[in-house]
């Protein structure tokens, strides 16, 4: 049996009057990319957001490598998140900083004595690792969006986390570009030997990414497995969402 | 009647609700900045640049507005002044009016409307595309790196604005009395100083600090409070300036109420 990284159980949450999620359980094993797939609005994002103490829990535990995030002290709540990569939806690029800039702000803040050297090159290693290095001077105004994604990729990257959590990362894209994203998650998984939640309605970088895929449906998981296992289950549910992706698109 | 009063009643009571939570909210911010304005890490990098953009960016607009301020009000006073034959006033009538109220007032107003603006618009815009999340899941303290910064900056930028404004408008009028009364620059500047008192310099700047205060952290509150997405941040940065300058408004009356109590000691 491998070891845990994040063990969820009996999780929920509500805002006002909506119940989002509705007692979640959910493990992430160390080395595995595990996609978790749901309607808009059904609650992944907020899944993670509880994951690295953006938001917390209204019942249920979350633990992240060991501790219980919604108990940590800030100082130790920070000490857990420079292990936890987060990828958001809009990349999140600063936009008053350069590329390079960007990619400093977590370095300067969180590692103590480092030389501009040293830091000069840990930039330009993680960015040459996203294939972006010519961009090192630009402003987030003047990349693409596929460019922005894999910058904010980079920008997590450099703390050498152990847990990556990907927030739609293909969303607005075409499809070159999502390959290419979902190519990149797979190359970080191996180079950085993290271990993965891909946050996605995107059926093509659930299978082309997880290790694993949970189903997220009514604010609970109705399904867990391998992708072609998930997707043979007789749920009407789970396989609307298949066909609405492979069929009617 | 019967069938409206739970109506009113409701109404009423909702935006009661919303007004004090709001207000709860308000202080609670105010407190968190006093609570982390003195520990470390400090963001002396951020600062630097906040009072960059705060104090010499403005410099243009200030030291147009501070010019035409002096002149105008000269050039509006030195009728009734003639009449009573008094003419001769002006310097120190202009230097009361420019140090005790209108310096302060116009570079406050002004500041609220480009700086108030700029800082509720450029943190609600980071609110809404999540990089205020972004940076706290890098571990790095948003309030102390955004609000921080620039409520210190902007408390620090105001007074030196108000000191730069205040002599923009003296030479401003100097100009016109110069014109028109063949007053000498040392003659105006003797009638000017010779008419301030120590309580209207410490005065004007203390409450310069205050209008800084009120301007940073009002911005930085709507900002930080901002929803809704693109329209939200048109709202933060919209309701910034207003609240700023209504606040800027009750603490010149404030002030004036305190300094004249001084005076009067």
């Amino acid at each position: 049996m491998q070891d845990k990284v994040v063990e969820i159980n009996g999780l929920t949450k509500s805002f006002g009057e909506l119940d989002v999620l509705m007692g979640v359980d959910l493990n992430l094993y160390n080395g595995e990319n595990l996609a978790v797939l749901g309607k808009s609005g059904s609650g992944k994002s907020v899944l993670i957001k509880i994951m690295v103490g953006l938001l917390s829990q209204d019942e249920g535990s979350c633990k992240v490598l060991g501790e219980e995030v919604i108990d940590l002290p800030a100082k130790r709540l920070n000490a857990l998140r420079l292990k936890i990569g987060f990828s958001f939806q809009a990349s999140a690029l600063y936009d008053s900083m350069t590329v390079k800039e960007n990619l400093e702000f977590p370095l300067v803040r969180n590692v103590k004595g480092l030389g501009t050297a040293e830091k000069n090159r840990l930039v330009e290693e993680v960015l040459d690792g996203v294939g972006l290095l010519n961009t090192l001077n630009q402003m987030p105004s003047e990349l693409s969006g596929g460019q922005r994604k894999r910058i904010g990729i980079a920008r997590t990257l450099i703390l050498k986390p152990k847990i990556m959590l990907y927030d739609e990362p293909t969303a607005g894209l075409d499809p070159i570009t999502c390959v290419e994203i979902n190519n990149l998650i797979n190359q970080v998984n191996e180079e950085y030997h993290t271990s993965s939640i891909i946050i996605t309605h995107d059926l093509t970088c659930a299978k082309s990414t997880g290790d694993r895929v949970a189903i997220l449906l009514d604010g609970k998981f109705s399904a867990q497995g391998k992708f072609e296992e998930v997707f043979r289950l007789p749920d009407e549910r789970i396989k609307s969402f298949y066909d609405y992706n492979f069929i009617n698109t | 009647m019967s069938k409206e009063s739970p109506k009113l009643s409701y109404f009423l009571g909702k935006r009661l609700n919303k007004f004090f939570s709001g207000l709860a909210s308000a202080y609670r911010f105010v407190l968190k900045f006093f609570r982390e304005v003195w520990f470390p890490p400090y963001e002396f990098k951020e600062f630097i640049r906040q009072c960059y953009q705060i104090g010499y960016n403005s410099l243009p607009l200030i030291s147009l507005t501070g010019f035409i301020v002096g002149i105008v009000f000269t050039n509006q006073s030195r009728p009734s002044l003639t009449e009573f034959g008094a003419a001769s006033w002006l310097p120190a009538l202009i230097s009361i009016a420019v140090v005790r109220a209108m310096g302060p007032l116009v570079t406050a107003l002004i500041a609220a409307g480009k700086v108030g603006s700029s800082i509720g618009a450029e943190i609600g815009s980071m609110k809404v595309t999540e990089q205020i999340d972004a940076m706290e899941v890098s571990a790095t303290n948003p309030f102390k790196f955004l609000v921080v910064s620039r409520v210190l900056a902007s408390t620090l930028m105001i007074p030196v604005l108000v000191m730069y404004t205040d002599f923009v408008a003296l030479m401003g009028s100097f100009l016109s009395v110069n014109k028109n009364e063949l007053v000498s620059l040392s003659t105006f500047f003797v009638q000017v100083f010779d008419a301030l008192t120590f309580l209207d310099i410490t005065a004007s700047l203390l409450k310069s600090l205050v209008f800084g205060f009120t301007i940073g952290i009002v911005g930085c509150y709507k900002g930080y409070n901002s929803t809704k997405g693109t329209e939200g941040v048109g709202k933060a940065a919209n309701a910034a300036v207003v609240m700023a300058m209504f606040l800027i408004f009750i603490e010149e009356l404030l002030s004036l109420q305190i300094t004249n109590y001084f005076r009067q000691m």
